[in-house]
């Protein structure tokens, strides 16, 4: 069974972007609605990894007999600068929509198995992290012109 | 029969007490220092958001004295300190030449021609190079409504620029996201005239007795009344409006700052659970209950009261006036709005009136207030970024309708995100993406949060600064260009009150020296700038206020705030007029939403509306499924913890707000002396508990400081709740740190971007004891606990006349 796995690259994930996001906001602290806003949703994250933790404990997690991993990448380091802020915010993006299909599918197989508790796990997270790539949309949609056309 | 009363020290005038559903009595007050004006001239004052009609005295070019208008269904002949003694500050030091900073950095008196010169110079070299997005805009809530639709449709329809703001974003913004949010578009549902009608108030951070003194009158003289209200008070201090809540047998809910979500949560469980609702109404007017029921579910009185640091029993008692009064009317103001998750907490109050169904009928209703007097005109006509006439910038019918109306390209518009608010707009004047930033009829160097960094963007080189101004301020003095601009009375115009109503104000006196209006000023900058529509006539098409208007009315026509039925002449004369004013209502509605429908349809609402934790947009294809069709949203949000919470370094929370005398950054307050003298200087108020622990006494002289600056004030032991203190913001001065904002933290609410001044964590050192008491008023929210403090007076230079029944 290979929902082990995907379990794994959820736990992983969100931890992940939880570190992400810290990193993303607090390296543009200037920036005061994204430094707050990330504060608030590496928290989401966090408890999303302790939502997880007794469904991990039921099936394991055993992303390291896969062949390849397809582990969710963090940033490597933030960037500056308006067009630099808009990019760490699309690789936040990237990261988000990853783990928010990746829900989806621990979803699915949590309704094959008709396992109610990672069912009741699934609807508590999958929501909070749509809301976050929801966020992420608004808030590049608004900062995308000024980074692309006139930003330095 | 008249009396006269020193107007410094008795704040709301002589009481006329009267019984429910009777009308409010009338009652003219005015102040003449000298002799009988040679004529009278229409007008409404404009140092408060409340809008009372008034008439200037004029004699010989100059205004002499101010009487309330009694035909004004606003204020019914009432004037407040502020009215009765504030246009005194308009007659001096007003700046009658252009100012422009020369290469030694001074600001150097010049020619109005060579000043506008040099601005459109710079602006048509900027739009060369970089385009409409290197353009921002900063104004006022105290402008006139046609400055700001002209403004507006310079913009967005000559330069294309989505970067344009009021410092209504510090304001007032709350207040229209919360109605947005809630009811699909802005827009205030209930009327002054409520209180007459009304079994029980609601004061939600708002310390109305100072904020606006003549609607306190208007509630006092029901108190003092038969079948009396009960107040109910959330604030922080012991505030006369507390005060009056524990005396009409209400309650004061002195909550910890930044708890009011988990307040508001609170009461609605409580309501919930103790089977308060009206069930028929949620059905068929509300969307969301069940997600509203779900997240309020935690929040217990016991819950709430170890969050908020109140009783578990006041929380159960306020929900149970709010449950059991057959009327509620609610208020909102600053200590939501200005505070820690202000559009969720403001929604939830709006949330408590749909659960009982209290809504759209004599004295059931909801004031989401605004701060100041024409703050309103400036979120209806898009000088706040949003689309005029509450348009959805989402939608493309509705920018296709002010394509057409201004005889543009749809594109040519800005819509492709939420406007750009003020928070924003100064980051990028501070990255220098912004390289013409222009502020008119507004301080920030005093009013912004955390103003090391503002004075930093304003006087670097990044971004070319110009400022219309009455007079030489804190925001001036760092500018490139100063234009002198003509105050209120030296111009016509119109302005809109927080319960809708319009007034018309005359031009009563000329404007000094080279000064003009505002809408003199960017009508000029756009003919020089050559903007023109698609048939090549000039955007704007108009010159003259009363134009202006005719071209609002049509703007304005077939939204919420109709004004189609309205004009200069139908405004003189009587009492200010309530919008929508139409063919339907050719008189004005007193009341919004007594048919239960409200505009939340999806192809008319204003917002297809933000998740409140975090402010992620809903998309149009979202809000349709959700099918709101005419009801209204039931929505909320977990309390969140703190942005800045206390630390040992910085153990005490900051909260700032107004004193009575003042309005803002004292410009006009501070040059009239009764006001100026009443209320001198900067203080600090401290709680008895954290004055004994800190080993502080009335009058000593502390500095307070937080990680980004600090000021030093007199201490005034007040009553505060431990562990909170509070600083007037009105003081400042570039270099003199005594402004609140040396302190305040940039942080914004998601929703509605209103910086959120009342949070941060300061401390207090001693630096030298007292000498005498704090320049704090004794009259207000700012009451001494120490008995021996002398009173705040006016004397005789404060006597004003009250006439009753006139």
């Amino acid at each position: 069974m290979h929902l082990s796995t995907y379990l794994g690259l959820l736990h992983d994930g969100e931890q992940t972007l939880a570190g992400s996001y810290r990193q993303v906001g607090e390296g543009h602290q200037a920036e005061a609605d994204v430094y707050y806003a990330c504060l608030t949703v590496a928290a989401q994250c966090d408890e999303h990894v302790s939502a997880l933790a007794p469904v991990v404990e039921r099936y394991g997690e055993a992303a390291e007999q896969v062949p390849e991993r397809l582990d969710a990448q963090g940033l490597s380091s933030v960037r500056s600068g308006g067009l630099g802020f808009l990019r760490d915010l699309h690789e936040l993006y990237a990261l988000c929509s990853f783990l928010d299909i990746t829900w989806t599918m621990v979803g699915q197989a949590a309704r094959g198995l008709a396992d109610a508790e990672l069912l009741q796990v699934v609807g508590q997270c999958e929501s909070q992290t749509s809301l976050q790539l929801r966020w992420l949309a608004t808030r590049m949609k608004v900062a995308a012109p000024q980074a692309l056309i006139v930003a330095s | 029969m008249s009396e006269r009363a020193d107007r410094i020290a008795d704040i709301w005038g002589p009481r006329s007490a009267h019984a429910r559903e009777t009308a409010w009595p009338v009652r003219v007050d005015s102040f003449i220092p000298g002799a009988e004006p040679e004529r009278w001239v229409q007008s409404a004052c404009l140092l408060c958001s409340n809008g009372c009609g008034i008439d200037l005295g004029v004699t010989d070019g100059r205004i002499v004295g101010v009487r309330g208008r009694a035909v004004d269904r606003v204020n019914h002949g009432r004037l407040g300190p502020k009215g009765l003694f504030g246009w005194q500050g308009q007659q001096r030091d007003r700046l009658t030449t252009a100012l422009v900073r020369d290469g030694s950095g001074t600001l150097v008196e010049t020619p109005y021609e060579v000043a506008m010169d040099l601005v459109a110079r710079k602006s048509r070299e900027l739009l060369d190079t970089k385009g409409p997005l290197s353009h921002g805009f900063y104004t006022s809530g105290q402008l006139m409504l046609e400055e700001y639709y002209t403004l507006a449709v310079i913009g967005k329809a000559g330069i294309g620029t989505p970067h344009m703001d009021g410092n209504t974003r510090l304001c007032t913004a709350t207040a229209a996201s919360a109605l947005k949010e809630t009811f699909g578009a802005d827009g205030q549902p209930g009327s002054y005239a409520d209180i007459e009608a009304t079994d029980a108030i609601f004061l939600y951070g708002h310390n109305m007795a100072e904020t606006q003194t003549v609607l306190w009158a208007r509630i006092l003289d029901r108190t003092h009344g038969p079948d009396a209200p009960r107040l109910v008070a959330v604030d922080p201090r012991l505030t006369p409006v507390a005060g009056e809540a524990l005396r009409t047998g209400g309650v004061h809910l002195a909550i910890r700052p930044g708890t009011n979500l988990a307040l508001m949560n609170g009461l609605i469980r409580q309501v919930l659970h103790r089977g308060w609702l009206d069930e028929a109404y949620v059905a068929a007017h509300t969307v969301g209950f069940d997600e509203l029921q779900a997240t309020v579910e935690p929040y217990t009185p016991e819950y709430v009261a170890g969050i908020c640091g109140v009783e578990a029993r006041g929380i159960e008692r306020a929900a149970e006036i709010f449950g059991t009064a057959e009327r509620v009317l609610s208020t909102v103001l600053q200590g939501f709005y200005q505070s820690h998750q202000a559009t969720a907490a403001s929604c939830q109050v709006n949330n408590l009136h749909l659960l009982r169904g209290l809504l759209g009928t004599p004295g059931s209703g909801v004031l989401q207030m605004n701060g100041q007097p024409t703050a309103q005109n400036n979120r209806e006509t898009g000088a706040d970024g949003d689309l005029p006439g509450f348009r959805n910038w989402d939608n493309e019918e509705h920018v296709a309708e002010l394509a057409e109306l201004w005889d543009v390209d749809e594109l040519k518009i800005p819509h492709c995100s939420p406007p750009t608010h003020a928070m924003q707009i100064f980051r990028y004047a501070e990255q220098g993406s912004i390289g013409l930033l222009w502020i008119a009829g507004t301080n920030p160097a005093a009013s912004m949060p955390d103003l090391p960094r503002i004075r930093r963007i304003l006087s670097g080189d990044q971004t070319f600064v110009v400022v219309n101004e009455a007079y030489r301020n804190e925001t001036t003095e760092l500018a490139d260009v100063v234009l002198p601009a003509a105050l209120w009375a030296e111009r016509a115009g119109t302005y809109t009150n927080a319960d809708r109503t319009v007034h018309l104000t005359e031009q009563a006196v000329p404007p000094p020296g080279e000064a003009c209006s505002d809408l003199d000023i960017w009508v000029d900058y756009a003919r020089r700038m050559g903007f023109t529509d698609r048939s090549g006539r000039s955007i704007p098409r108009w010159s003259q206020p009363e134009e202006a208007f005719e071209a609002w009315k049509q703007a304005s026509a077939g939204r919420p705030c109709d004004y189609s039925g309205l004009s200069y002449d139908k405004l003189r004369g009587g009492s200010g007029i309530q919008w929508p004013c139409n063919d339907e209502h050719p008189d004005g509605l007193e009341r919004l939403y007594a048919d239960s429908h409200f505009p939340s349809d999806t192809d008319y609402c204003e917002s297809y509306g933000q998740d409140l934790l975090l402010g992620a947009a809903t998309s149009r294809d979202q809000h349709r499924a959700t099918n709101p069709a005419g009801r209204a949203l039931l929505r909320t949000a977990a309390h969140q913890p703190l942005h800045e919470p206390t630390s040992p370094n910085y153990p005490l929370l900051l909260t700032t707000g107004r004193t009575v005398y003042h309005f803002h950054t004292r410009t006009k307050t501070g040059r009239a002396r009764q006001l100026q003298d009443a209320a001198p200087a900067v203080w600090v108020e401290v709680s008895p508990g954290d004055a004994a622990r800190l080993g502080l006494s009335e009058g000593d002289l502390v500095r307070v400081s937080s990680v980004r600056g600090w000021l030093e004030a007199l201490v005034r032991v007040g009553r505060g709740r431990d562990g909170t203190v509070f600083i007037p913001f009105h003081y400042g001065g570039n270099d003199s740190h005594t402004s609140a904002n040396e302190l305040t933290l940039t942080s914004w609410d998601p929703v509605s971007k209103q910086p959120a001044f009342k949070s941060g964590a300061v401390r207090l050192t001693l630096l030298r004891a007292a000498t005498g008491p704090a320049p704090a008023p004794t009259t207000a929210g700012s009451a001494p606990v120490d008995a021996a403090v002398v009173p705040t007076t006016g004397g005789p230079a404060a006597e004003a006349v009250s006439t009753a029944g006139a």
